[in-house]
């Protein structure tokens, strides 16, 4: 971290910060997440008949993967609609404390609040762990151009592999579509693992992977979002009550 | 379903439930601190609900996964956390490992019982 912030990068216009960002996101671990992420939802998408351009505006406007992965399942089980709405907006609480830590280090002193809509919408876990990463590096005056070239480069690599996985579902035999649709639980499950590193994250996990099957199982309405505020509030008042580290 | 129908419901139900929370914390970017008892407890709500959604994939699976018997599953995506823990600890690109070996094993288990 302190190796970034020492060695001040300067680029002299704002395309030039832009097109650093893209390079920037083409080149890290990212790119490799987010393919295999949506590969899996392409073939997600064919399976339950729902159009590759379809998922291509979704990833466009939720750019969101438990969001869409959540709406895609919804809509091919014929899930009511408002507990769609339900699943999906518990799902996307996370991004507001995102959101919330990612704006002091984009916002400068000259930077108008209309110039963060932008990143503000592309928030999503690759994009706001580059960007804290590196944007401290740069001068307030091109943060948020750089911060847009992360955005685009992540979302438009996530659009193509959207395309590819849905491609590769239609034409292979069922078990490599099997090993396609088994990207998304795997990737989900360890990139959640990964970010859970304090006591109430890993509880709040294996609540989660166990109160959903049983919701389901007992066909309890709104499974999703009572696995949530079930899961979530057991986590957070166990944290309470021992006094766990945050 | 007509066929603007999908591209309704992905405003409605996906986008708009989705982007609220995002123009939220622009909105009230000021003031909250990330430690805060309210976003201690989102994000553990946040996280129950993406590991549920991981557990119902497994258990309940769309397409040719269901193809696939129950126990391969389960196996395949225990073997695949045991090597992401064990990469974890050694080196840093964890998830790539993991999802890695939990493939291996469900293709592996789907050629041997001839899914």
């Amino acid at each position: 971290m302190g190796t970034w912030s020492s060695v001040m990068r300067t680029y002299e216009t704002n395309f030039v910060s832009f097109a650093a960002g893209v390079g920037s996101a083409l080149t890290s671990v990212f790119v490799l997440v987010l393919a295999g992420t949506y590969i899996g939802i392409g073939a997600l998408t064919h399976n339950l008949g729902l159009s590759p351009w379809w998922l291509a505006i979704s990833t466009a406007l939720i750019f969101a993967a438990p969001a869409q992965v959540i709406l895609i399942t919804a809509l091919g089980a014929g899930s009511p609609l408002f507990e769609v709405a339900i699943a999906v907006t518990l799902s996307a609480i996370r991004l507001f404390p995102m959101v919330v830590a990612l704006m002091p280090v984009l916002r400068g002193p000259k930077t108008r609040t209309r110039e963060l809509v932008i990143p503000t919408h592309f928030t999503s876990v690759s994009m706001w762990v580059e960007s804290l990463r590196i944007l401290p590096s740069l001068p307030f005056a091109r943060r948020v151009a750089f911060c847009n070239g992360l955005s685009v480069a992540y979302c438009g690599t996530a659009v193509v592999f959207g395309f590819v996985g849905s491609y590769l579902a239609a034409g292979l035999p069922a078990l490599l579509s099997a090993a396609l649709l088994f990207i998304t639980p795997l990737s989900f499950l360890m990139s959640t693992a990964r970010n859970a590193r304090a006591a109430i994250d890993r509880l709040a996990l294996v609540l989660g992977l166990l109160l959903a099957p049983l919701l389901t199982y007992f066909q309890i309405g709104l499974d999703l979002m009572w696995t949530g505020v079930i899961g979530g509030t057991l986590a957070y008042a166990t944290h309470r009550l021992l006094g766990l580290r945050a | 379903m007509n066929e603007l129908a999908p591209y309704l419901i992905l405003i409605l139900v996906g986008f708009l439930p989705n982007e609220l929370w995002r123009m939220l914390g622009l909105v009230l970017a000021r003031g909250l601190n990330e430690n805060s008892q309210i976003v201690l407890w989102s994000r553990a709500v946040a996280t129950a609900i993406l590991t549920g959604v991981v557990a119902k994939l497994i258990f309940f699976p769309p397409g040719d996964l269901a193809s696939v018997p129950l126990g391969v599953r389960v196996g395949a995506a225990a073997v695949g956390f045991a090597a992401f823990l064990a990469a974890f600890l050694a080196v840093r690109r964890s998830v790539f490992v993991g999802v890695m070996a939990g493939e291996a094993i469900l293709v592996g288990a789907g050629l041997f019982y001839g899914s």
